[in-house]
């Protein structure tokens, strides 16, 4: 992979107008997201440039623990992150965590298994990003959405409950929509890509002075992992998730008890 | 008896639902009635451990009700909710499914024939079904478990005179035809009149009066 450009602060900073822009539309049309735009701007940038600085120093290091231990710190705050939006399944962190350690552990373990990547600092780190990243926001939507789904069908539940159906089995059509909520979103977007819009990886490489034909070829090997990441992630969330809403009694726990 | 329930409390958040409960409960037809509020739904939901209580001791048939597998339990036991929650697709899947957790042959129509709805309704969908139709249709799968006792909770609260006055003679056939004991709750004291013959009186969590039908509904 070559990297044939190199770009500077000024540049980057000129992209602050397009910024100004976002901020001065929703000023405009009173949308009230000045403050969120201005605190994205600047997180952003903060987190970039520090992992930017920490991704080169591991880099130079070139060994697997410090790897490693960027990943792990990258599945604890995917978690932390995923919690605030499922707020109404109790005790999701620990779901969530188990889900995104172990899609990533077996995403990236297949790819470099099947010889896709060197088990490198170089692949595993943006990698494991990518995956850790979508694993995340597909279990988020997932879990947000089966704790809408039990508060919303809690007559259901019991109902079922009531005719001696385990809580598996009672909950097993809510677990399956909040599934495919969390899957749907990257199934879709993996549909369109090359149609409506090109990947992030895909545009990075091409901007990067990579040949077309090995941009697309990394962007799919990206898109197939991911597709079995998100997977992993919301099966292992959804399942472990649910239970938490019942009592070993098979009984459906009050809300905030 | 049937149930027995000594010294029963429940709270919720800062609510006590139920108060130091204790009443018989003997087999055949009973009614549980009070105002709204009373805790009569809760006190259905502890007999077949949907809930079970924060102090005191409930048995069934003379044997503590934590010592039953609750899924067993709750087969044997059945309870109708107030509202109807069907699951999704149509009245015989919703009766093979019961019957299916029960271990039971499915046969639709004859149950559907007992809980008052003409055999047509099995294929039908249950989101084209009227309340009172998806209430029959409750009825109907929850009969399917063959259960020794079956419990509804107001089950026809939502219906209109005529409505009513079909599903309480199903019920007085159900009590002819099936040896079942049935418990209902109902905060309308002639309807407990014309179904059961014992009768537990609630009111603010706490059991007031408990005994035959003649000597708390006067």
């Amino acid at each position: 992979m070559s990297t044939s450009i190199h770009l500077s602060f000024g540049q980057v900073a000129a992209s602050l107008s397009l910024v100004a822009l976002a901020a001065a539309i929703s000023f405009w049309q009173k949308a009230d997201l000045e403050r969120d735009i201005g605190i994205a701007t600047v997180r952003s940038f903060v987190q970039l440039t520090a992992i930017g600085y920490a991704i080169k120093l591991i880099f130079e290091a070139d060994t697997l623990w410090l790897v490693f231990a960027l990943l792990a710190v990258m599945v604890v705050f995917g978690a932390i992150t995923a919690r605030g939006r499922a707020k109404r399944v109790p005790g999701a962190f620990w779901p969530l965590l188990i889900a995104l350690a172990v899609a990533g552990a077996t995403t990236l373990g297949l790819v470099v298994a099947l010889g896709v990547f060197e088990p490198t600092a170089r692949y595993l780190v943006p990698v494991g990003g990518m995956v850790i990243g979508n694993a995340m926001t597909a279990s988020a939507v997932a879990l947000n959405r089966l704790g809408d789904e039990m508060a919303d069908s809690r007559g259901k539940i019991e109902a079922t409950l009531a005719l001696g159906a385990t809580a598996q089995e009672a909950a097993a059509p809510l677990v399956r929509r909040a599934l495919r909520s969390g899957m749907i979103t990257l199934i879709d977007s993996t549909k369109t890509t090359g149609l409506i819009f090109f990947p992030g990886t895909m545009v990075g490489m091409l901007l990067a002075g990579a040949s077309p034909t090995d941009a697309v070829r990394l962007q799919l090997i990206l898109l197939y992992a991911l597709l079995g990441s998100v997977a992993i992630a919301g099966l292992i969330a959804t399942t472990l998730a649910y239970r938490n809403f019942f009592t070993p009694a098979q009984q459906l726990r009050e809300p905030g008890v | 008896m049937l149930f027995e329930l000594r010294d029963v409390s429940l709270t919720r958040g800062d609510r006590r639902v139920l108060d130091s409960v204790s009443a018989a409960i003997p087999v055949g037809a009973t009614a549980i009635v009070g105002p709204s509020g009373a805790g009569k739904s809760t006190l259905l939901r502890l007999l077949n451990r949907l809930v079970d209580p924060d102090r005191g001791a409930i048995s069934y048939r003379e044997r503590p009700l934590h010592e039953y597998d609750p899924l067993a339990l709750r087969r044997e036991v059945s309870l109708v909710p107030q509202l109807p929650a069907l699951l999704e697709g149509t009245v015989e899947s919703n009766l093979a499914y019961a019957a299916g957790l029960a271990g039971k042959q499915a046969e639709p129509e004859r149950f559907l024939r007992l809980a008052g709805l003409d055999p047509e309704f099995v294929g039908r969908d249950v989101t084209k079904l009227s309340v009172g139709e998806q209430q029959r249709a409750m009825l109907a799968r929850a009969l399917v478990q063959e259960p020794a006792v079956l419990m509804l909770d107001e089950p026809t609260s939502a219906l209109d005179h005529a409505a009513r006055d079909a599903i309480e003679a199903t019920l007085a056939q159900l009590r002819q035809e099936l040896e079942i004991s049935i418990v209902l709750v109902s905060h309308d004291p002639e309807q407990a009149r014309r179904l059961s013959d014992w009768v537990v009186r609630l009111e603010n969590g706490r059991a007031v009066k408990a005994g035959p039908l003649g000597q708390v509904l006067l």
